[in-house]
């Protein structure tokens, strides 16, 4: 399934990494740090036309050699990236979309935990484990 | 029944933050309900807007809190939006909900304050998440209907 997942802040700064491959931990940071030049600019046409462009998913931002990288920006510009491997062909648009719905939902949960402060990267660790079990496709 | 918890509540922290400013200063500080507001809303903000398509402007975002949000924190819509079309907001309710069993009139109008500071709070909150930078402030002139003041700082 998913190789990596992360959350990225209002600010662009990181709030959560988690990838499943901790050797190419690295590799993937620069993967989806560069996409959010790709996010940006989508938002940004999305605005001067209008109508276009309303959901959040924002579907795939770019492909490399061996993987995909698909966005997703929620109302409070909580930028979600996830990379998949491009030789997994039997993953589904869909299944994508809802990967994705999956892990809004378990921010937002994230976010009312009291203890945890807005803008700050996130530590908790059932949701790391959540995060795990969704892009690992359980 | 969680209406009645949300309402009780409410005025207990209202009770317990008057109580604890009151004690060395003479005037009455909101502050502090007025930033636990802030926190609700910040939070309140991301699960509203989950399954919601992304807003298209400012007036957008203001509908969305005067619909969907009001209706999910004050069970009723607010009853009206004005606007300057240059960043100020006026929203009224006519039965504001925390002020619907205090009066019917001006009686205890000078108590008022205490019991919409946490809404604005919220309302600034919830802008604050979705990225509007604001000042709100709230009127009361006859009790339950209340107006808020919402003016949006740019820059």
């Amino acid at each position: 399934m998913a190789v990596c997942a992360a959350i990225i802040g209002k600010d662009n700064s990181p709030k959560y990494f988690t990838c499943l491959n901790p050797d190419e931990e690295l590799i993937f940071q620069y993967k989806v740090l560069s996409s959010l030049d790709v996010i940006e600019e989508k938002l940004n046409t999305g605005n001067k036309t209008g109508s276009d462009l309303r959901e959040l998913y924002l579907g795939m931002l770019y492909s490399l050699e061996r993987h995909k990288v698909y966005g997703y920006v929620t109302n409070t510009k909580i930028k979600f990236v996830i990379v998949i491997d491009s030789t997994n062909t039997s993953l589904r648009d869909n299944e994508i979309r809802s990967m994705f719905r999956k892990l809004h939902s378990i921010y937002t949960d994230n976010v009312c935990n009291p203890f945890y402060i807005p803008d700050e990267p996130i530590t908790s660790k059932s949701f790391d484990k959540n995060v795990k079990l969704i892009i690992s496709g359980v | 029944m969680d209406d009645t918890l949300f309402e009780f509540l409410h005025s207990e922290v209202v009770n317990y933050v008057v109580d604890v400013t009151n004690k060395d200063n003479k005037d009455e500080d909101l502050s502090n309900l007025e930033y636990i507001g802030f926190s609700v809303g910040y939070k309140i903000i991301e699960r509203l807007t989950r399954e919601m398509p992304r807003f298209k402007d400012e007036l957008d975002m203001m509908k969305f809190i005067c619909t969907d949000f009001w209706s999910a924190v004050y069970k009723k819509q607010i009853d009206n939006l004005r606007t300057n079309h240059q960043g100020v907001y006026v929203l009224q309710d006519n039965g504001f909900k925390f002020l619907t069993k205090m009066s019917n009139g001006k009686q205890y109008l000078e108590l008022a304050p205490r019991y919409v500071a946490f809404t604005c709070g919220v309302i600034r909150g919830s802008l604050a998440n979705i990225g509007i930078n604001c000042l709100v402030t709230a009127e009361v002139q006859n009790m339950p209907a209340c107006k808020f003041h919402i003016q949006v700082q740019r820059t």
